[in-house]
């Protein structure tokens, strides 16, 4: 597990450009499930053929990132976010340009903290003149931010573990799960990051009977945290809530007891900000139900994600559970 | 093409009542489509089919309405009061002009005299609610009798041109429209399109994109493409800062690679920057990822490849506008050459 | 059971954005009084059909039945509860609430305030954030571990109050006061011809986003849509460009989310049979059910009338019945000649 999600963590994918990470996916995936394709949005649909009712699980492959801009007299760029970034988390960050350009994020002298936006930073790619940089980069590149996987104790540590850990996520479920009636749709969406687009598009086209995101969210253990439920540690959370979606008590219920049947360690999730696919699928068409299991993260949107690979664990297994049961009664 | 976009920029039509722009669109597009119809929300659509079996279509997109204002009140000495509708920045209103309802009743945005002012109000400029407008009733009463509640009300612009450029109003996104029926009548009486065409001239994208909303359902088109009037920020900055324009007047139409709501499918990029070189047509990126298209509503519905054409306009959402004529000739020029090559796309 | 008695039952029925399966089986019971079917979908939204003489189309109304409330959040150690909003809520009109706790069972509790004999005079001037605010329900610590969970519904405990001439007081007022209206509606169109079926929708999470009304105009997919649900009502200090005056007739609304012939239509339909009404301008589309209505799938002609509401959003929400009267009459007299309009009108 481990040497899969350093691998999944470090692959270049901002929104819009997820092709690398597509193609590691694919590999991954390839001796799982009976079909593989990709749609027009770029999302990656893995299929395991069954009889019973459609399940669709989504796992976004794209990370936050940059867009370049414009290039200054100097040979600088400057840049906007893909995805929610803030400007103070970019400050002297390493990036990579879709190109393998390499770059630094640098800041202009600002009296106050609370002057830092992005029109204050620009990329530093070592240019020599804005000639130079039009030919290493230009305008509209995109760029990931830069930083390897690591242990922390029991603790895993690296960049865009949202969602690249969701991701191997449901690359491992795939892996472990047995023989179900179920049709399961592994679906590694696109652009949710600027919007849950990858997930609109595919619950569109395939119309599932019950849809579960992985993805991370939040927790409370650190000094001076918001008061949240979640901590790391406590096991695969069941999401009850986030700004996108109200999870349907039936679905939470189920979940619940699929984790007590099997004796999964898990948590109740109750988040005041943030969306996941989840909120995409539920608003399809006439409604689709649809429920989120979350891995409680350090961090979120900086280059140092912080989770623990117990909780990861945990959210293996109440998935592959999940998948192999009957969920007719629910639908 | 010059008199078919000063009707277009002329024609009243804000968000929630384009009725006037709806129907001078119609009458240009009478003789360049098969087909034309409108839906309950005010939408314009005109078909011009290739003729082949099985053809792809592709739907051509532009937003028929402006900002403006609602009455929603007149005081007891018959001035108005109003609601912006649409994005509109208060600080431009102050000494314009506005024509309000289906009589185009002539009001004015009036202030205090600065001869009345102390020296503290000159420094901030004026909220929305000490702003009103005047049509010269003589009270409340009378100003009734001229204008309802509800009426809307916009920029009294007219259309000029100036050597090779153009001021009016609303080139967000009349330029848009002008360009589409551009594509309609672009082609010689021999030539077809490779692929169907479906023009929509969409209501209220100013109030949240709401016209387009029902447009990936109504027509499933395999193709989007928007043409917008977009900004040119390449105006003097007080503070010398060196940062994105946006676009840049007369160097050509541009090609959205990320606004705030799509980004903009590779392939379509990449035929549009083939097609501009091919056809010695100058273009530039639009670099800032400012701004929504109807786009942002259709692309999601199952995934459907689109891409943002732009003309650089300076001074969007403001009572007067400046475009290059030779910014919109071009980019009508590279959406017709790019749809006449689009068998490269498919 | 008159007006009254349904706006007290439907007010006081527990059922927050997420959570709305108390209020909607309550709202069920009143739509098969009066329809031909009413049932549940698998997201809380209720439907009620009156089928229509000819069938020849359909008029589905939309008014939300999920109200505002909290959620819990965190138990700390001694027993008290920690909550997060559901919809938006001012946190000045919390402290020293009485609510209740839709848990194992229904524990009653209120939102615990510092007394002011123990606050320093600076302290008093402050306005707690919703964070730190918390439920004490006075029970021992074992007791809420056991009953109550993190994802528990808390709905405000308050019922509803008559005031003078015509007016009540209480909470979720926004928008039980709206099914009411439907409720109506559908007791004057007993009496009254209608060839359109007509579906009467009890939408589920409006306040988070206007979910339910999407969900179900997507199923329904009727030919008109009619939105109701509250609007600003005068109280002192408002803007008087932004209120109505209560008693003055419900509102009909203006604006690009609002078809304009139909919205002409009802108004004059209002005008001939001398029905009091008021007018509202939303020049954005957006803060009720309409805005996903209007697109929904190839999209709805809708309009919409409010009810004019004082103190939105909070526990003392107070309306005049003589309003929601008015309007369920204008409305009936609507869907009776809705088809004639619908030809009428462009489309």
């Amino acid at each position: 597990m481990k040497k899969l999600i350093k691998e999944v963590v470090e692959t270049f994918g901002p929104s819009g450009r997820e092709d690398k990470i597509r193609e590691i996916i694919t590999k991954k995936m390839e001796n799982h499930v009976d079909e593989i394709k990709e749609d027009s949005m770029g999302n990656l649909i893995c299929i395991k053929k069954g009889k019973g009712p459609k399940i669709m699980v989504a796992s976004h492959m794209d990370e936050i990132g940059i867009i370049t801009t414009h290039v200054t007299k100097n040979g600088f760029l400057r840049f906007s976010p893909v995805g929610g970034v803030s400007p103070v988390r970019c400050i002297y960050q390493r990036v990579i340009f879709e190109n393998g350009v390499k770059g630094v994020v640098g800041i202009e002298p600002v009296k106050k903290l609370s002057e830092i936006e992005f029109d204050k930073l620009y990329i530093d790619i070592g240019a020599k003149s804005k000639k130079e940089a039009r030919e290493m980069l230009g305008e509209g590149f995109f760029g990931a931010f830069v930083n390897n996987f690591d242990e922390l104790n029991d603790l895993y540590v690296a960049k865009s573990m949202d969602d690249r850990v969701g991701c191997a996520v449901a690359i491992k479920a795939a892996e472990k799960l047995k023989k179900t009636d179920n049709e399961i749709y592994f679906v590694f969406t696109s652009q949710e990051e600027v919007g849950l687009r990858g997930a609109k598009a595919s619950a569109y086209n395939l119309d599932p009977d019950l849809g579960i995101a992985i993805d991370v969210t939040g927790s409370a253990d650190t000094p001076e945290a918001k008061k949240m439920p979640m901590k790391l540690r406590n096991g695969v959370a069941i999401k009850v809530k986030d700004r996108s979606v109200l999870v349907p008590k039936k679905v939470k219920d189920f979940f619940i007891k699929v984790a007590e049947k099997n004796k999964i360690k898990y948590q109740l999730e109750v988040l005041q900000y943030g969306g996941t696919d989840a909120g995409a699928i539920n608003l399809t068409k006439s409604g689709i139900l649809a429920g989120v299991l979350s891995i409680p993260t350090r961090y979120i949107h900086s280059v140092s994600e912080v989770l623990s690979k117990d909780d990861v664990q945990n959210t293996i297994d109440l998935l592959t559970k999940i998948l192999e049961s009957d969920i007719s009664k629910i639908i | 093409m010059i008199d078919l976009l000063e009707k277009y920029s002329n024609a009243f039509g804000v968000s929630g009542y384009e009725d006037e722009i709806r129907e001078v669109i119609k009458e240009s597009l009478k003789d360049n489509v098969d087909s034309i119809k409108t839906d309950f929300m005010g939408n314009l659509y005109g078909y011009k089919k290739c003729g082949e079996k099985n053809a792809k279509k592709v739907m051509v997109i532009a937003h028929m309405d402006e900002i403006g204002f609602m009455i929603d009140g007149v005081t007891k000495n018959g001035f108005l009061h109003f609601r912006r509708v649409g994005g509109i920045d208060p600080r431009i209103l102050v000494s314009k002009r506005v024509l309000i309802g289906k009589d185009k009743i002539p009001g004015v945005l009036g202030a205090k005299p600065i001869h009345l002012q102390n020296r503290s109000e000159w420094k901030k400029p004026i909220p929305m609610q000490k702003l009103y407008i005047d049509i010269g009733a003589k009270n409340q009463k009378k100003a009734k009798s001229y204008i309802s509640k509800g009426d809307y009300a916009t920029f009294n612009t007219k259309f000029e041109m100036q050597e090779d450029v153009l001021f009016g109003k609303a080139f967000d996104d009349r330029a848009g429209c002008g360009i589409i029926t551009e594509i309609l009548r672009g082609l010689e009486d021999d030539q077809h399109y490779p692929v169907d065409i479906i023009a929509v001239f969409t209501v209220q994208e100013e109030v949240g994109l709401r016209g387009a909303s029902v447009l990936a359902e109504r027509e499933k088109p395999d193709y989007v493409i928007a043409f917008e009037g977009t900004t040119a920020g390449d105006v003097p900055d007080p503070e010398k800062r060196d940062q994105s324009p946006s676009t840049q007047m007369r160097k050509g139409p541009s090609i959205t690679v990320m606004d705030r709501t799509t980004i903009g499918f590779r392939k379509l990029k990449e035929h549009f920057e083939r097609t501009a070189e091919k056809n010695n047509i100058p273009y530039q990126y639009k670099r800032s990822v400012t701004g929504g298209t109807d786009i942002g509503v259709i692309h999601t519905k199952g995934g459907i490849p689109s891409i943002v054409i732009s003309t650089p306009v300076r001074y969007i959402h403001a009572p007067r506008g400046i475009m290059a004529l030779e910014d919109y000739k071009n980019t009508a020029n590279l959406a017709i050459n790019g749809l006449k090559n689009f068998k490269e796309v498919l | 059971m008159s007006t009254r008695e349904i706006l007290r039952s439907l007010t006081e029925s527990s059922g927050i954005s997420g959570d709305e399966f108390e209020a909607a089986e309550v709202i069920r019971k009143f739509f098969s009084q009066y329809s031909d079917e009413a049932y549940i979908d698998k997201f809380n939204n209720v439907y009620g059909i009156k089928k229509g003489a000819k069938s020849n189309g359909k008029i589905m109304f939309a008014s939300h039945l999920d109200q505002i409330g909290l959620m819990v959040n965190k138990i700390d150690k001694n027993g008290f509860i920690y909550f997060v909003p559901i919809g938006g809520h001012d946190p000045r009109v919390l402290l020293g609430q009485n609510v209740e706790i839709q848990g194992k069972e229904k524990i009653k509790g209120i939102i615990g305030s510092v007394p002011p004999h123990l606050q320093k005079p600076k302290d008093r001037k402050k306005v707690t954030p919703l964070d730190d605010l918390y439920i004490d329900t006075g029970l021992k610590a074992d007791f809420i571990k056991e009953n109550v969970s993190i994802g528990d519904s808390i709905i405000f405990d308050t019922s509803c109050v008559k005031l003078k001439d015509d007016c009540y007081a209480s909470q979720a007022m926004d928008n039980r006061a709206g099914v009411l209206v439907l409720i109506e509606v559908l007791k004057v169109l007993s009496n009254l011809k209608h060839n359109w079926d007509v579906y009467m929708v009890g939408t589920c999470q409006e306040e988070v986003g206007v979910r339910g009304a999407a969900m179900s105009a997507y199923e329904i997919k009727p030919n008109v849509g009619v939105v109701i649900d509250v609007t600003f009502g005068f109280s002192p200090g408002s803007n008087k460009y932004e209120v109505v005056k209560l008693g003055n007739g419900g509102t009909i609304a203006m604006g690009p989310n609002f078809h304009p012939g139909l919205t002409d239509k009802i108004k004059k339909l209002a005008e001939n049979w001398e029905i009091k009404y008021q007018e509202t301008f939303i020049p954005r589309p957006g803060g009720t059910d309409a805005y996903s209505f209007q697109i929904s799938g190839e999209g709805v002609p809708v309009i919409q009338m409010g009810i004019p509401l004082r103190y939105m959003h909070t526990t003392v929400e107070t309306l005049n019945l003589k309003d929601i009267k008015r309007m369920a009459k204008i409305l009936a007299l609507f869907v009776s000649e809705v088809d004639k309009y619908y030809k009428e009108v462009e489309h």
